[in-house]
């Protein structure tokens, strides 16, 4: 190694950790991985389990991908980073039907289509291809984390608005049938938004955050 | 008036640049205008000025709307009183008429000005008029016994996602009044269709069969009312939407105006008119044998068709544009509420598609003339 040694946990790489959070997120700034996000985010339990899927496969591809980055022949790289994450979203596969089985119904085919998520792929060619295993282990904590807090969010207002739950508790209190049996909120009238549970309100959700966001946040606000 | 005028002038100063309460000029300037014909001069460009700015336009459209609004009022107090078989006067049905629809007014202006108001000061630009019509177009197409606090959440809705996430008034691309609706109807399903819904206060009595005459024909029925009572109005529905009579006499006041677009409305109906008499020919169950005429008297048809395709910010806006926008409202209105018996709203989910498609229709209208100019030049370059 020529050069200096850099610290583990230098400026720089620090911002490979938290630059995916704000500034640089996968799915607010640069617009990846939506499908995903509009599809499981009914619940925040199963964006929560799909939010460590992505960050388990992201953070092992991109190492392995570093790792090995100076013996993939550049012609038929795609099809070795894809046999890789292939790998690894089996793997992720088989566990979750080992030990989560009803999470992995209700995710079905999209724990599957985390091969095709924009922002595995992305890191890989992005980062994980010209930089060494530690910067692309950062960096893909940095990007899976990204993604699971935007997940979360958009899942916590579709959860709680779209069916008064969070994790499945009733926390806005018990709607019966009739309204003199409801407690908490339901018993002055209030109603769940059924409009919540339909994918095109994700889409909304994510829109209003990332508004929110380039409204805050001087560095994203276009000429 | 004058007391007016001097009482605004001695606080003007205080909302200049530089004045105290420089950040809310947007909520003092909209006061003034409102009651006042604005003072500008015309600095560059065409010096040609009218007295029909924005404002005039709006109101002129919420004039518009008067009859069909009185004659809604009415028709809350008589539907209510005639489902629970108890007679009433004429100003009976109008005062519990009033007591039911004044406060979804009320709800509809406050919040949506309210948000108005508030982005107006926040971005610093002059508060607009554009939601005058739209404030009053929600509560008419709203069923009676609507929830106050979802009318509020919807009309929140429409002014944040449908208009300001756009750029405010004249920006956006769907309908205000229409996205709240929509809203509504996917939200709060139950609130929102069904037949209970569209008479006062019917879900608390469980003999009233307050069904819409969409309803019921999808249901398999037959009507239940004379095509006179259609045309009158004097069915369950909307608020402003069942008088068709009222309706006319509003787009009268329109076209007379020249507010709104003929080509509009006359294409709407052409194309309603086609797709119904389609059905008829067809004819397998109650919706597609139901006469096509009478087709473009129920459902909020000739509301949708006066009122909300021919908002000009939506709308298509070239001429041969508005043709086509105006026949495939009417033409997919009829096709929806025929082919879905669940979404009698075929009316507003057909002017909401078309007003996406609005600026296509203009692009390959606009394409269409560019070309034919061009060729028309070529080929006098030929012959000369």
């Amino acid at each position: 190694m020529a050069g200096e040694k850099e610290a583990l946990f230098s400026k720089k790489n620090r911002a490979l950790l938290t630059d995916p959070l704000d500034d640089n997120n996968p799915i607010s700034v640069q617009v990846l991985g939506i499908c995903s996000a509009l599809a499981i985010t009914v619940q925040l339990k199963p964006a929560l389990v799909m939010s460590i899927a992505v960050l388990f496969v992201v953070i092992a591809s991109n190492v392995i991908v570093s790792l090995i980055r100076n013996l993939i022949p550049s012609r038929i790289r795609i099809i070795v980073q894809l046999l890789i994450v292939a790998s690894l979203v089996i793997l992720v596969d088989q566990v979750l039907k080992a030990y989560a089985y009803d999470v992995s119904k209700e995710l079905s085919v999209f724990v599957g289509l985390i091969i095709t998520n924009c922002i595995v792929m992305g890191r890989l060619e992005a980062f994980a291809l010209a930089n060494g295993p530690w910067k692309s282990f950062l960096d893909g904590v940095g990007n899976g984390a990204g993604y699971a807090l935007i997940l979360v969010l958009v899942a916590f207002f579709r959860e709680l608005l779209g069916s008064g739950k969070l994790f499945g508790f009733e926390v806005l209190g018990h709607k019966a049938k009739d309204i003199a049996d409801s407690t908490g909120l339901y018993a002055l009238g209030y109603e769940n938004n059924g409009f919540m549970l339909l994918s095109p309100m994700a889409l909304i959700v994510v829109g209003i955050i990332i508004w929110v966001q380039r409204s805050r946040n001087r560095k994203l606000i276009e000429n | 008036m004058k007391f007016i005028r001097d009482t605004f002038d001695k606080y003007k100063p205080l909302f200049d640049k530089g004045g105290k309460l420089e950040k809310f000029a947007p909520g003092f300037n909209a006061f003034d205008t409102l009651l006042f014909v604005p003072n500008h001069t015309t600095k560059h460009g065409a010096h040609i000025r009218d007295g029909v700015d924005l404002k005039r336009v709006m109101i002129t459209v919420v004039i518009a709307m008067v009859p069909a609004l009185i004659f809604g009022m009415w028709n809350v107090g008589f539907q209510h009183f005639s489902q629970l078989g108890e007679a009433g006067s004429f100003l009976d049905y109008l005062i519990y008429g009033s007591v039911k629809f004044l406060p979804m007014v009320a709800v509809s202006y406050g919040v949506g000005l309210g948000i108005e108001f508030a982005f107006g000061i926040f971005r610093g630009h002059e508060i607009n008029e554009g939601y005058l019509v739209s404030g009053m177009l929600i509560p008419l197409i709203m069923p009676i016994d609507m929830p106050l606090w979802m009318l509020g959440v919807s009309v929140a809705f429409a002014v944040l996602i449908g208009k300001e996430a756009f750029g405010g008034t004249g920006m956006n691309i769907l309908n205000p009044a229409l996205v709240a609706r929509a809203f509504a109807f996917f939200s709060y399903a139950p609130s929102m269709s069904g037949d209970k819904v569209w008479v006062a206060d019917a879900a608390t009595v469980d003999a009233i069969s307050g069904e819409t005459i969409l309803g019921s024909l999808a249901a398999g029925n037959d009507a239940g009312y004379s095509v006179l009572e259609m045309f009158l109005g004097t069915i369950p529905g909307s608020v402003g939407e069942t008088s068709v009579l009222m309706i006319l006499i509003g787009a009268a006041f329109l076209l007379f105006t020249g507010i709104a677009s003929w080509r509009i409305m006359l294409s709407a109906v052409i194309g309603g008119g086609l797709m119904g008499l389609i059905f008829n020919l067809i004819g397998v169950n109650a919706l597609m044998d139901f006469p096509w005429w009478q087709h473009l008297l129920v459902g909020g048809f000739a509301f949708g068709v006066v009122f909300m395709a021919t908002d000009p910010v939506s709308a298509a806006q070239t001429d041969k544009g508005k043709w086509i926008y105006g026949f495939l409202i009417g033409f997919l209105a009829i096709m929806i509420r025929v082919f879905n018996g669940a979404y009698p709203e075929g009316m507003m989910m057909a002017i909401l598609l078309m007003n996406v498609f609005a600026p296509t229709i203009d692009h390959y209208v606009v394409e269409g003339n560019i070309k034919r100019r061009k060729k028309r030049q070529n080929t006098n370059i030929e012959t000369a």
